[in-house]
Formats: structure tokens, sequence, C-alpha cells
């Protein structure tokens, strides 16, 4: 049995950010449960996607961020304890229906997770979504460490039921994975089915509802903002003294209560966790209380604007130290360096670490790449063989997954991206704007998140460009999770396996076209007819992601190795300045070898070379 | 209090030595907490996890605040440096992950010794350990992770002591790769104690 299921009260558990959230839901009763994955909240859906049946909780995977809140939004909406989460910008795809589930207001439980990423460690950007609690209006939570997630999430639940709202839990990757300790709590019995008891004059929002649905939101949060002044989430934490007052939440905390203990910096911190609606009363007393102000935040500063507009009405002359002075940035992600700078410019101490080494031996770069043997690098290969000289005029309209790893030498396949579904919307912009040849890359997963009405506007529009749908059979970014095309749902069942050519075809693309990506002759063929295409062309480009592939093909002790002849090697290094596996290496004396150990067996290599000299090992991997 | 960097490439199971370390550190009634790194590093990119034993509220480590470097790749312990101070224990493997710049013949491999002997100006315990060939020793390459957490066993700034964190070890690998996973645990700590 998964720890996280255990009934035992009072245990603690060592779980990542995340699996504490799924614990802190299954605490509090949890019955539904829908998402698309996203780093940084990939594990939470993968943690359901384990043990959603023997916790009795309905989790599926949507096929994007509002399909998921929207369909937990119905569940709460029948009296079930509902939650759904997303990566930031997937908050922006859910966007519509995120403001008007305020107005609605919700009867079971309904918590929402949005994890943030300041210093896009794996995101387009560093926005920072607590505006979206402002801009709808609903309570906001923002857990510092695994405990504190498990706790906010569960009490969330109680609180969005107590105040009929759905309430956000705004996380970041730090927070999310993060690994500690966590206090198991007992589980509240669990609601099972639902019913929805009809209320049209709440639950149809036509604009004579709406207007009474915006005076409601008004009243609930009226009766918010009382529980965010007397929330055990916001505490005074005396640091010995008054001179310096700082305000935070989230992960900030961590290192700033860590440096002013190591540093002997006297004050108190006001730790917010329920931010909000703020507690300003909380707030204004605070500020009453101590010398300078310190308003501690990642991203924008909403907490100093905040303290700004109360400190002038109680304090005016108080300083406030943040990103207006100077102090902090909006930029990254905080840790304790940022924060011994900042404090050693608030404060006069020298809190900088000393004697950093510095490593002056300039070492290679080591970005992330498209694994050995994963398909997309034959889609892409033989894209570029059939567009010839055309290649470097050529635009890549690329999309958010594994594939934009295209982008990395020597494939160079990669020339604009701005969010999920962007590739083929885009590719009919410059299809229209430009006379070059376009082509557009999408991945399965992204195809059924938002990569469909790009299909319809295309056809609609009469936009010519290449449309490759890269159909690894999984979600392979985020951890393999399920997706429409694969004949499995978010509970591991049997499901209809959606068909992509399908889709395409009825949306009346003439030219679609499915290749095995491992036919690189065919996969040129098809992209030559294709950008000769005088409309919209489609490839399904498909093939199982490599890793699961080797998994397959190890069990079925089918897994061989490939190796370069030295006599029949050339050294003409195709395969490395065209191909650009990474098993594939060049010797400090000019020859070209494979390393046995990251080769994943696909053999493409011996397609790719003009000479044959790479052939298969006999030896079976293990 | 002990601050761990554990720095590595996708896929050589950094995440998974990281946590059987933390996991230790809290059977022996410790605090521990770590940071994880997941998504797209993990794809062949650079992976550094973060942990902290004792009282601490921060899951990072700053500037020179490092007790122990614990690098799986010797470059990769090298990128590190700025994270150690004249008292970190580093204890590394010397089998290289070739980066794709390197293999496609656009920049060169550093020198390892040379990076070594970058790493002992700044500090002298440095404890490497032929990773992969100990892997292969003990049955398959797959092991090396467990071959290094032998070798930080082996070190005196080691946060838990050699039998728990075989424990936690235990507690963790495959019951299949048990055997082996044992065994490399052995000749890491066996070649860590030597030199």
């Amino acid at each position: 049995m998964n720890q996280l299921l255990t009934k035992e009260k009072g245990k603690k558990l060592f779980l990542l950010g995340n699996e504490a959230i799924v614990r802190g839901s299954l605490e509090a009763g949890l019955d539904f449960a829908a998402c698309y994955p996203g780093t940084p909240s990939s594990e939470i859906g993968n943690t359901f996607f384990e043990i959603g049946k023997d916790a009795n909780v309905y989790f599926e995977f949507s096929t994007n961020e509002k399909v998921a809140l929207e369909v937990a939004a119905a569940a709460s909406a029948c009296g079930l304890r509902a939650m759904t989460f997303m990566k930031h910008v997937g908050l922006n795809v859910a966007a519509d229906a995120f403001m008007t589930v305020a107005y609605t207001g919700v009867r079971g439980g309904f918590v929402m997770i949005s994890a943030d990423d300041p210093g896009c460690h794996s995101s387009q950007n560093e926005q920072d979504n607590r505006y979206y609690a402002r801009i709808a209006n609903i309570p906001m939570f923002e857990p510092a460490n695994a405990n504190e997630a498990k706790d906010m999430t569960r009490n969330g639940f109680a609180l969005s039921e107590k105040l009929e709202l759905p309430v956000l839990v705004r996380t970041t990757t730090r927070l999310n994975h993060v690994r500690g300790a966590v206090e198991t709590g007992n589980l509240e019995p669990q609601r099972g089915k639902g019913h929805f008891d009809k209320d049209p004059g709440r639950f149809v929002t036509i604009p004579a509802h709406a207007r009474i649905g915006h005076v409601k939101l008004l009243e609930r949060m009226t009766k918010a903002l009382v529980i965010s002044e007397n929330s055990e989430f916001n505490k005074v934490i005396d640091m010995g003294g008054s001179e310096y007052g700082v305000i935070t939440s989230g992960v900030s905390y961590n290192y700033a209560v860590d440096i002013m203990g190591a540093a002997g910096i006297k004050g108190k911190i006001l730790k917010l966790g329920m931010t909000w609606p703020l507690p300003e009363k909380m707030m204004t007393e605070f500020i009453k209380s101590v010398d300078k102000l310190v308003i501690v935040e990642e991203g924008e500063p909403l907490l100093e604007n905040a303290i700004m507009a109360l400190a002038k009405d109680v304090k005016p002359e108080i300083m406030v130290y943040g990103k207006r002075s100077g102090h902090f940035s909006v930029m990254g992600e905080y840790g304790p360096d940022v924060l011994k700078s900042a404090f050693s410019g608030i404060t006069g101490m020298d809190l900088m670490p000393k004697n950093v080494p510095k490593a002056s031996t300039p070492l290679p770069a080591r970005p992330p790449s498209l694994c050995p043997g994963c398909p997309h690098r034959s889609t892409y290969y033989a894209a570029k063989l059939a567009l010839k000289q055309n290649f470097k005029d050529a635009i890549f309209s690329s999309d958010i997954g594994c594939y934009t790893l295209g982008i990395q030498e020597p494939l160079n396949v990669a020339d604009f991206l701005l969010c999920m579904g962007s590739s083929v919307d885009a590719a009919g912009g410059f299809s229209k704007a430009t006379d070059q040849p376009v082509l557009a890359f999408l991945g399965d997963s992204t195809f059924f998140h938002s990569g469909i009405h790009g299909v319809v506007n295309a056809v609609y529009n009469r936009h010519k460009f290449v449309y490759t749908i890269l159909d690894n059979r999984t979600t392979a970014m985020t951890g393999h999770q399920p997706n429409p095309g694969m004949g499995t749902d978010g509970r591991g069942d049997p499901a209809p396996m959606i068909s992509i050519e399908d889709i395409v075809k009825g949306c009346g693309v003439d030219f679609v076209r499915t290749v095995d990506t491992s036919n690189i002759k065919e996969m040129q063929k098809a992209y030559e007819d294709a950008l000769a295409h005088d409309k919209l062309a489609v490839i399904i480009a498909k093939r199982e992601c490599v890793l699961l592939e080797i998994r397959a093909r190890k069990k079925a002790k089918d897994f061989h190795t490939w190796q370069i002849n030295q006599e029949e090697c050339t050294k003409c290094q195709v395969c490395i300045k065209t191909w650009g596996c990474p098993a594939i290496y060049l010797a400090d004396d000019g020859s070209v070898h494979i390393n046995d150990g990251i080769c994943n067996g696909c053999g493409i290599c011996s397609k790719v070379c003009p000479f044959k000299a790479i052939h298969e090992n006999t030896e079976v991997r293990k | 209090m002990t601050r761990i960097v554990v720095v590595g490439v996708g896929g050589q199971g950094v995440l998974f030595a990281s946590k059987v370390l933390s996991e230790a550190a809290l059977m022996e009634g410790k605090n521990a907490v770590m940071s994880e790194v997941h998504g797209m590093a993990q794809r062949g990119g650079v992976v550094m996890c973060n942990i902290c034993v004792g009282c601490i509220e921060s899951s990072l480590v700053g500037d020179a605040e490092a007790d122990i470097i614990f690098a799986f790749e010797p470059m990769e312990a090298y990128r590190a440096l700025p994270k150690a101070n004249a008292g970190t224990r580093f204890v590394t493997s010397t089998s290289k992950v070739v980066p794709v710049v390197v293999s496609i013949g656009k920049q060169k491999y550093p020198d390892v010794e040379g990076l070594f002997n970058e790493i002992r100006a700044i500090t002298p315990k440095l404890t490497a350990v032929d990773a992969d060939a100990l892997a292969n020793q003990a049955g398959s390459y797959v092991t090396a992770n467990s071959v290094l957490l032998g070798a930080l066993a082996g070190t005196a700034e080691c946060p838990v002591s050699v039998e728990i964190l075989k424990e936690a070890l235990k507690n963790t690998v495959p019951p299949k790769t048990l055997e082996i996973n044992m065994k490399a645990f052995e000749l890491g700590l066996a070649a860590a104690k030597l030199g």
C-alpha cells in the first residue's frame, strides 16, 4: 500500500511537496480530482494515477486545464470535495472558467492548486499567479514547506465549504519539489456519489444572475477577511526584537528565518500563509510594532504594494525595504544567496559568503537534449532532408514538450514558441504573412490539449503549411502520463483510443499521412509530398517514446546496442554533424564511436551513415 | 547541521541517491529537507539536488555553504565548486558523461585531473572513485549510484552511519537488484576508505 493512504494519525512521512498536497486532500475526504499534467505540478496527477483507485478518488487526466477545472467544478456543484491542479501557465488556459466559478460559488469543497515557477526551471515564463486570486477575488493560501502544503490543502477544503467559494493554493517549484517530513492527520470520510440540486439562479451565469453572483462573492469575501485575520497560518515569529519587521509568504520565509537567525538580525517576522484576502488589521498592527519593514516575496510586489498603502495611514515615515527600494528583484527564484545580499544592503552587515571558490576552467554546457533513440530526432532529420537548401529559410513553429529540444545543435529545428498549441496557430500566421516554407511540430498530448482548433482554423482560412503531430504514444516530458490517444485513462483502465488521424480528416484536411519514424526514407518522401501540397498537410509521425520502448525490448530480451566498425568508418562525421545522437561521439584522435552505456538501440544511425559502417551488436543487453 | 549538494546528469540516479540519503537521516532521527529537480533537466541536463540535514528551514544551499559535494560526474563536481569552502568534502565519480557539444566536436571535455587539482586547491578532502568500473564489477552499470553512496558512507563527513545508510538503500532498491546494489555499496565504501 502506498504510504499516502495510511490511516495512522501522527505518523511522519518524508514527502515531496506535491505528495503532501495529495495527502492533505485525502485527509479532507477528497472524492474527485482532474488535471492536465504540467511541471512543477506533475507529480500530483502522477500520484493520483497511482493511488486513485485505492483511495477511492475519481481521477482523470483531462484534455487541458480548462476542461479539468470545469469537470471538477461540476463535481463540487454536486456536493463532492473536488480538486484541480496545474502549472501556473495552465491557469491561463483555465482562466475563463476560473473567474466565473468565483461568482457561482461552490458546494463541495473545491481546491485549485497553481504551481508557479520562479526562475523558469521548466516553463516559458515566471508569471506570479497570486494576481489570479486578486482578479477572481477568492481565498488563497501559500505554503512554505511540505507539512504546510498538506495542512493548507486540507484546511482549504473546509474553508471552501464554509465560504462556498473555490480556494486557491498557490505553490512554487521549490515547494512542489521539496521533500520534507509531514505529520499525518486523520482521514475524513468521503461522500462517494453526489447529487446536483438545481439552482439556475446561481449556476447559470446569464447577466442578471451574474450581477447577483458578484454581490454574493463580495459578501463571502467579507467573511473570508475575518477568517484571514484569525487564521492559524498567519503568525508573528519573534526574532528577538523590533528593529526589523519582515513580512513574507511562501518559501521565502524559510530563507528569511534562517538568515535572520544565523546573522542575529533582531526583529520579528510576519509569516503570511493565508494571503488573500490579506489580514490588513494584523498587518497594520505589525507595521506599528516595528522600526523598519522588509518585504520578502518572490515575484511581483503584491505584499509590498498592500503594505505601502497600509503604512501610509498608520506610519507614513517607516522605511520599507523591498523591490521599490531596489533590494529585491521581481525576477528569478530567491534563495540563501539572494537573501544574504539583500539583508547585507538593508542592515549594513556583511552577510556575504567569504572566499567563494571560482570555477575558472570554462566548462562545456550541458543543456537537456533529445534522448538517444528518440523518435522525434528521426522526424526532424527527415524534414530537413526533404527541405534541402530551403531549410535555412523554413520556419519551424515549435510547441511545448520534449520535442522543443530540437532547438539544440545540430538539428536547430525550433524558431518560434509561445505556449501549448502555439505551433499550429502561429504556423497559419507565418504562412499568410510570408512566402517561406512553414512547418509546425507538436506532440500527441499537446494535440489533444490545444492542437485541434488550429487545424480547423487552418482549413477554414486556407493556410498552407506542414503540420506534424509527433505521436510518441505518451505525454513524455511530464513523466509519461496517458492521453486520449493511448487507450488508457487516468485510473489505468482501458479507454477508447481517440484517433488523431480521424480528427484531422474530420476537420477537412485532405493530406494526412501516418508514418513510422524509424523509416527515414518514407518520412522524407512524406515531407517532400507535404511541402509540395498547396494546402495544410498533416504528417502523423508515429513511434512510441524510446524510454517506454526499451522497457518492452528489455523485457522481451531483444535489446541490442550498435557500434561503429572502425575499418569501415571514413570519419566523415555525417552522423555527428547532422544526426546528433548524444550516444555518438568524436574521440580525441578523430575517430567516431557509440557510447554503449547510453545507446538505446534504435539503429537509425546505421541508415544515416553513408558508408554503412554502423552495425548491431549481437549481445543482448539487460 | 550538514548541507549537501548532489550533482550529476539527468538519468544517473541523482534523485534516487538523494532520497536514500535523506531517508537515512530521518531514520537516524534527524530532520532533513531536500530540494529536487524534475522536468526538462532530466533529459540529459545538469541535475542538482540540495539536502539540508539538521535544524534548518531552507532547502537550498548557498555559495560556499556546502559541507559535502556529492557528484556523479567529474565535470559536474567542478561546476559545483562555488558551493564549496576550505572544509568541504567532495565525493565524486571519475566516470565521464560527455555532453553533446563535446561529442559533436564543438568543445573539449576538460582534463579531469586538472579539474580535481583545482578542487584540491580549495579543499584537500576529495574522494574520487571510478563508479562505473566498480558498478560493472558489482554486476551492472546501473548500480553506480549505490557505489557512490557507499563511497560517501566511507567519509567522516557523511551525516549518517554506514549501517543506517545501508538500511535505507535496502528499503529503496527493487528486491531483484538488492544483492548487486549492496555489493556495489560495499565496493564504493572500500574504495573511499582506500583513497
